[in-house]
């Protein structure tokens, strides 16, 4: 699996975003989940709630600690992922994939031009 | 989100950290370094819930040299130590250890420690590493008062040492400290010793202290030698003991596993406002020797019983891992909070310790945690979480 996927963009906080037609999904990035190491547990937002660029959305834990997660981007909470709550293991295992956290319906799309692209991350977590 | 425990290299202070002799091992391992107590310690290698399954089903070898090494010498060492410590040496042999603690005078733990006679007029203290310049002062100020033929050293400089638990360990080690004991006590091979037994054994050119003991509830040695030895002997074993299974284990997985054991921890559930009798380990006070520093409080709760009390925990709800100082509530009302929490890698379910009030210290009681606002429930239980089955 690529660890910067190129179709998301990124926040230096370790989320990423993908815009897919009016929603974005967001989740943590493989080096966070790396980081982390044994996610134990994800608390997810209730759909409905809005959420602002930077506001803490999530919270995921590993054995060690407890994470925020924050929205990369304004927004309406439109779905959230249940298998992540069900099974939390998949942040780890499928960081970019069936281990997303939550949908945003944008409330202001061009927030996600202040995001970092997937090179300027990969230099990020590189550094 | 933000990444913590911080890696140290985002660490202002790190210059002003202390490294152990394995430090360079620890980096070429992987491991996340983490300041501890002063100290740039690993706090994992791989994962926490790895190293930990480790120990309780093969291996873990785990850097101890942040604790510290006291020596206390001469005709009135056995006496002085009566005088300060909890726990009874006069019942220790050359070659014998004991866990014990050092209270103050309102009987309040300044430290708990496993205190060994290594020679009739020698003994060795191994002490926390965030504890080592407040015990050093009490003892020394004790020891002035005491008088007499007594010699006290705070070593703690000279030695690195290292911890080797689980049920594995016993099958692998003898390849690499092979020799009989040749210091402290007659063992022919470092398995031959029994739980708290300590020898000298010969390693390379050098010798090494070994001590059956450990922080993890699993069989195990604990290791105190020079940074030298104690680095060949961390390469030797892993070498030795990783077609057993055997993992190097961070700081992590030893609270992981230490509190599945229900061993305080200090400045968790240890301080100088809570007794040993309230931190459920009362067995370790021997009230029958005679006066030491804090006997007369000791004494009293021992038999008029104590206000609070440590309890055990485990969620029944489904929740975030209990964390320390989340508060507790009972019968809908706050009534103390958690000194150690975690997700249990082995029950896989939220555990904790906590001071209640003691009259509500009942196993078997509902209790809540409080966690990010919302109350979850959970049932006190008898300590420890985790046992091992004899081997």
């Amino acid at each position: 699996m690529n660890p910067v996927p190129s179709d998301c963009k990124y926040a230096k906080s370790h989320e990423w975003i993908r815009v897919s037609g009016g929603t974005a999904t967001v989740g943590i990035t493989d080096h966070a989940q790396h980081e982390l190491t044994d996610i134990v547990f994800v608390e997810l937002p209730a759909v409905g709630r809005q959420l602002k660029a930077g506001e803490a959305g999530a919270v995921v834990e590993s054995v060690k600690t407890a994470s925020d997660i924050y929205a990369p981007a304004s927004g309406e909470v439109v779905e959230v992922n249940p298998a992540v709550v069900e099974n939390p293991a998949l942040v780890n295992t499928e960081p970019h994939a069936g281990g997303w956290l939550f949908k945003l319906k944008l409330a202001q799309p061009a927030e996600l031009d202040t995001l970092l692209s997937p090179d300027d991350y990969a230099r990020q977590i590189a550094g | 989100m933000g990444l913590t425990p911080s890696p140290v290299h985002a660490n202002l202070f790190r210059n002003m950290l202390k490294r152990t002799a394995l430090f360079a091992a620890h980096q070429q391992l992987g491991g996340k370094l983490v300041e501890f107590g002063g100290w740039e310690m690993p706090v994992q290698y791989t994962s926490i819930s790895d190293e930990h399954h480790a120990v309780r089903t093969a291996a873990g070898i785990f850097d101890i040299s942040h604790m510290g090494e006291v020596t206390v010498a001469g005709a009135q060492a056995e006496a002085f130590l009566n005088a300060t410590l909890t726990n009874d040496v006069r019942k220790l042999a050359p070659g014998d250890g004991q866990y014990t603690l050092m209270c103050n005078e309102r009987g309040g733990v300044i430290d708990d420690l496993y205190a060994y006679r290594l020679a009739p007029e020698v003994f060795l203290l191994i002490i926390n590493a965030s504890r080592i310049e407040a015990d050093v002062a009490w003892l020394q100020a004790r020891a002035a008062a005491f008088g007499g033929d007594l010699q006290l050293t705070d070593a703690s400089h000279h030695y690195a040492a290292i911890a080797i638990q689980g049920p594995a360990v016993k099958d692998f080690i003898t390849q690499v400290i092979s020799s009989a004991a040749t210091s402290v006590r007659a063992a022919n091979s470092v398995t031959d010793l029994k739980k708290n037994q300590i020898a000298g054994f010969p390693f390379e050119s050098h010798s090494v202290l070994v001590g059956r003991t450990g922080y993890t509830g699993e069989d195990g040695f604990e290791i105190v030698g020079s940074d030298e030895s104690i680095l060949h002997l961390w390469n030797r074993l892993l070498t030795a003991g990783r077609p057993f299974g055997l993992k190097p284990a961070g700081l992590g997985a030893r609270d992981t596993l230490r509190t599945e054991a229900c061993y305080p921890l200090y400045g968790h559930e240890l301080d100088e406002n809570t007794t040993p009798i309230e931190a459920g380990v009362g067995f370790f006070v021997a009230l029958d020797k005679g006066e030491f520093t804090g006997r007369s409080v000791l004494a009293e709760q021992k038999a008029g019983g104590v206000q609070k009390k440590l309890v055990a925990f485990k969620m029944t709800d489904r929740s975030a891992p209990p964390r320390p100082h989340y508060p507790l509530w009972m019968n809908g009302a706050p009534v103390g909070q958690i000194s150690s929490g975690t997700q249990s890698p082995t029950l896989n379910a939220g555990i904790g310790l906590g001071y209640v009030p003691a009259a509500l210290a009942k196993t078997g009681s509902p209790i809540e945690v409080e966690i990010r606002g919302k109350r979850y429930a959970a049932v006190t239980v008898p300590k420890p979480f985790y046992k091992r089955t004899a081997a």
